[in-house]
């Protein structure tokens, strides 16, 4: 058998747990999906060839070694801030400026940067000397706050917080000193006062509804009392895969898409949400796992914020379903139906094979 | 490979501690790993809070959601008279509706079905003012009691109308019409003012209200409950499926004591003239005719009425609107006599045997001006029976002079005067009995001894209403039992085959000193028609059965006495012709009161009219 296959075709080297957990997670999404479509099977399997896509790109992605992706980071970077930049003159879509119409498909640019900014900052912070320096820090935070301005003014607030979100886990994980780390968190809820001064009304209006949704039940509030109804209705056991109420009645806004865990929760029950946080729990552990195994810098602090950040995902799709956190546009990552997400993460994810694979390399 | 490392570190950076960078990014990496645990444990507690803690709550508001109550209107009761004829009805009929959020147009789609059907201003104005009390997926009536013509028309269309419907529902109809308008008053739209009055939750499904009469008085026990239907709907209000109907009951039947062929002959007999009829059963105090004329007919209100038409019966003559029988205030004029007589006697003042000479002329010491009798040169001398066979005025004068008039008064109050009977309709006139008090009160002015001489004959302050007249003669008919004079006889509850009596409660017993006393002016009253003298001989039956009555003029114009009435006065000048009766006498089943403006002579024109109403009720009496 082995000699039907050339001897230099090498076997990619995947991280089979991480994988399996990724492909249970995805497994389960699709189910859920099914339901929350309105048992549309189209529907389903779009989502399904949008997997397939994002697998292909992880298992390229995983065999390009990570000194590799190194050397492509910058023009990688350049590249997302270029098509940031043209967005901003000929993007489209619905009230935001967020989409790049390449004539065959259109696409997020922002999307990139999800990878982008890590990607540079483990480029950045690679040769340096760690804890990092002042004139260091200096520098990965305007590499974090360019492209999460640029994201932020489409406006997608959400994408923008991940992004920078992602930089910060990098310098995080760089070993930025505490007394640093906690001058930075006084910093920021000192200029809270000033980023509501420039956030967009809808955005304000969000926050507004998050603070008390009751006092527009039928407006803006609507979203989260529905969502919450959702879930609480759905108990322990929930109300049983296909027999969601909120959901069927199309009571939950954006079912399929960014709210499709109200769904889960209300089909599922409090044991279908504590299944889904425990695969996610997993597959982020397994990839700070596989950063620790790194040897180079620049694969720990990418594997490590790259984790980190698709777990951030996780908590504030549920924190925003739940009612814990304003509304933002975050999918629920690997479940939520459509946009260029799903491929972005897989791709993500790819990375990390990578340096799972490559684990035994110096680079 | 070492050495491409340090090639790499060669822009004068310090060397890179690899090992030991490694340890800071393991525990960093750990750091970071009890982070992100200790947040979806967090959130983790949240769920655990929404899906345990509050369960039951977010269950509830997850049914509340999904399930809609659609109420449904009970039919309302109807409403027949005692032989068991239907007066008030519900017949099929159409109605336009409109879901608002349907529609996208609103507008625009009323324009283009007024090309339809007929959509006046009012009727817009009124959806309109309608929309407010429904949700906008609700459905709001746009037009009531479509034509079939209007059916057919949109029904070729409707196509073109998502969101309109037709929608079948049972419409109140009158079929006496303006017969007993006075009586039954009307249905008409329910509006925000009437809403104030009802249970508003048992009202979410009903279109229509009693606005006056009996379907006001019974608006309760016509209604009903409403009833519900619960479906299941969707976020935008789609109904998907019904779950499950409670069943409306429907309002009560009523069925009234009037009887509509007696009300058919007193509306005859008053004719042209305004007017006013009440009988009563002094037996039980039911209501068997009770007739305002003009009138108007009350099935253009069920759908609204038109601006034309409410204008045209504002400007009609006699004042359609007005129900006299409770609302119209007159002198009772003569026909008070029989109560200030019996008066005299249950107290003492005089005997059946005593007389007063009648000289056409009655002088109260230290008055030149004389109080006249209306028989030029007077009756002569006269007894109480003679007194109220020929209703000698000077008599009168002399009693109540002897009586004083807060004896009088307060006699008299026994009967029911000055004071509302009771009756179930809204909206009754008390009437005034005059006392020294009253003018105090009311004119802040001592009372002269003049005035206790007019009120002898039912004269100056004294005003009645035609259903306290019938309903104090009812009193004196039956020995002084006084009812509320009730027009429900009996009552039907949905479901039940026998309909339950309603009895009209008593208010009080007047009482009987002497029994002789009341027979005497029995007797007075039946010579009124059949003494040698009587002032309505006119109206005397054949055989059979005999009346007692009491004619009455009630004055209009002030105007000297002895200046007499004749044809040529101008006819809203006249006064009204009054005139009160029972019969048969010896055993009275029925009582009447009879007001005919600008009538002139009570015996001339109102005893004929009492006289029809006695034949049309014992003619079917008999016939029992």
């Amino acid at each position: 058998m082995k000699r039907l296959i050339p001897g230099w075709v090498k076997w990619p080297q995947l991280d089979v747990p991480l994988l399996l957990g990724l492909m249970l997670l995805m497994g389960f999404g699709l189910v859920v999906l099914y339901s929350a479509s309105g048992e549309q099977m189209e529907v389903v399997y779009r989502q399904g060839t949008r997997i397939v896509v994002g697998l292909a790109a992880m298992l390229v992605l995983s065999q390009v070694p990570p000194h590799i992706l190194r050397i492509w980071t910058p023009w990688l970077y350049i590249l997302g801030i270029a098509l940031l930049l043209v967005t901003w003159f000929a993007g489209e879509g619905r009230g935001a400026d967020r989409w790049l119409n390449l004539g065959v498909f259109r696409f997020q640019p922002s999307e990139i940067m999800k990878l982008a900014v890590p990607m540079m900052m483990a480029w950045y912070l690679h040769p340096r000397r760690l804890p990092p320096e002042a004139s260091s820090i200096l520098i990965s935070v305007a590499i974090l706050v360019v492209p999460a301005v640029l994201i932020a003014r489409q406006p997608d607030l959400g994408t923008a917080l991940l992004v920078a979100v992602s930089g910060c886990f990098a310098l995080f994980l760089s070993g930025l000193q505490w007394r640093v780390i906690l001058g930075f968190a006084a910093a920021a809820a000192a200029a809270a006062p000033a980023l509501w001064l420039v956030m967009h009304e809808y955005q304000r209006n969000r926050v507004r509804t998050f603070l008390d949704p009751e006092s527009d039940p039928l407006g803006s509030g609507w979203n989260i009392i529905q969502s919450k109804i959702a879930v609480g209705s759905g108990g322990v056991l929930g109300k049983g895969w296909l027999n969601g109420t909120q959901s069927r009645l199309e009571f939950i806004p954006e079912r399929h898409t960014d709210f499709i865990l109200a769904v889960l929760s209300e089909e599922l029950g409090l044991l279908g949400v504590l299944f889904l946080f425990a695969m996610y729990l997993f597959i982020a552990g397994r990839g700070l796992y596989v950063a620790g195994m790194a040897r180079s810098t620049y694969a720990r602090l990418l594997a490590g914020s790259l984790s980190l950040t698709f777990f951030v995902y996780v908590l504030v799709n549920a924190g925003m379903v739940s009612g814990l956190l304003p509304v933002v546009g975050v999918p629920l990552p690997l479940i939520s139906y459509g946009g260029t997400s799903i491929v972005t993460l897989l791709a993500g994810f790819g990375i990390l094979m990578s340096i799972y694979g490559h684990r035994n390399f110096i680079r | 490979m070492r050495l491409a490392r340090f090639t790499h570190s060669t822009a004068g950076q310090p060397l890179k501690e690899e090992a030991q960078e490694g340890r800071q990014f393991r525990k960093r990496a750990l750091v970071a790993f009890l982070i992100i645990f200790a947040a979806i444990f967090l959130i983790a507690l949240r769920y655990v809070y929404l899906q345990v803690i509050s369960y039951q709550e977010f269950t509830t508001r997850s049914i509340n959601n999904q399930v809609r109550i659609v109420p449904v209107a009970p039919n309302r009761g109807l409403i027949y008279d005692r032989r068991g004829r239907p007066v008030a009805e519900n017949r099929p009929a159409y109605r336009l509706e409109l879901v608002p959020e349907k529609v996208d147009d609103i507008e625009q789609v009323i324009i283009s079905l007024g090309q339809l059907v007929e959509l006046p201003e009012d009727v817009l104005e009124k959806f309109e003012e309608n929309r407010k009390r429904y949700r906008e997926f609700d459905s709001v009536p746009l037009k009531f009691n479509l034509t079939e013509e209007e059916v057919a028309r949109f029904a070729v269309d409707r196509h073109r109308f998502t969101g309109v419907e037709i929608v079948p529902y049972l419409s109140r109809y009158y079929p006496f019409g303006e017969l007993l308008t006075h009586v039954l008053g009307y249905v008409g739209r329910l509006d925000v003012d009437d809403l104030n009055r009802v249970d508003q939750g048992n009202y979410r499904g009903t279109t229509h209200i009693g606005k006056s009469g009996i379907e006001r008085y019974y608006e309760n026990e016509l209604h009903g409950i409403s009833g519900n239907e619960k479906i299941e709907t969707n976020a935008q209000g789609r109904v998907l499926t019904a779950l499950d109907r409670e069943n409306p009951v429907h309002g009560d039947d009523l069925i009234l004591a009037l009887d509509v062929q007696v009300q058919q002959a007193a509306w005859d007999a008053l004719g042209d003239r305004p007017g006013a009829v009440v009988a009563i059963d002094p037996n039980d105090g039911s209501v068997l005719a009770l007739v305002s004329k003009p009138a108007f007919d009350p099935n253009l209100f069920v759908h609204g009425i038109s601006r034309k038409d409410y204008n045209a019966i504002l400007a009609a003559p006699g004042r359609p609107l007005f129900n006299r029988t409770l609302l119209g205030g007159y002198e009772p004029g003569s026909t008070l006599k029989p109560f200030v007589g019996l008066a005299g006697l249950e107290l003492g003042v005089v005997t059946e045997e005593d007389r007063v000479f009648s000289s056409g002329g009655y002088y109260l010491p230290g008055v030149s001006r004389p109080y006249r009798d209306w028989k030029k040169g007077g009756h002569g001398w006269v007894d109480i029976l003679g007194a109220l066979e020929q209703s000698v005025n000077t008599y009168f004068y002399q009693l109540a002079y002897d009586i004083g008039i807060d004896r009088m008064h307060d006699y008299l109050a026994q009967f029911g005067f000055g004071m509302q009977t009771g009756l179930d309709l809204l909206g009754e006139n008390s009437g005034v009995l005059p006392s020294r008090g009253w003018k105090r009160a009311f004119y802040n002015e001592p009372w002269y001894p003049g005035e206790t001489v007019i009120a002898g004959i039912g004269q100056g302050f004294n005003v009645v209403t035609p259903v306290q007249l019938a309903n104090a003669l009812a009193t004196l008919a039956n020995g002084g039992t006084r009812y509320m004079p009730r027009l429900l006889y009996a009552t039907k509850h949905a479901g039940n085959r026998q309909a339950d009596k309603s009895s009209s409660p008593l208010v009080s017993q007047v009482p009987v000193i002497n029994e002789n006393n009341w027979n005497v002016i029995r007797e007075g009253m039946r010579r009124v028609v059949h003494g040698a003298s009587g002032t309505a001989r006119s109206i005397r039956p054949e055989s059979g059965f005999e009346i007692a009555g009491k004619s009455g003029t009630a004055q209009v114009a002030a105007q000297a006495a002895d200046e007499d009435m004749d044809e040529t006065t101008a006819a809203h000048l006249r006064h009204h012709a009054l005139f009160i009766a029972y019969a048969p006498v010896t055993q009275p089943s029925i009582v009447v009161a009879v007001v005919v403006e600008h009538g002139g002579g009570g015996s001339r024109e109102a005893a004929p009219v009492a006289r029809a109403v006695i034949d049309a009720w014992l003619s079917q009496e008999l016939a029992q």
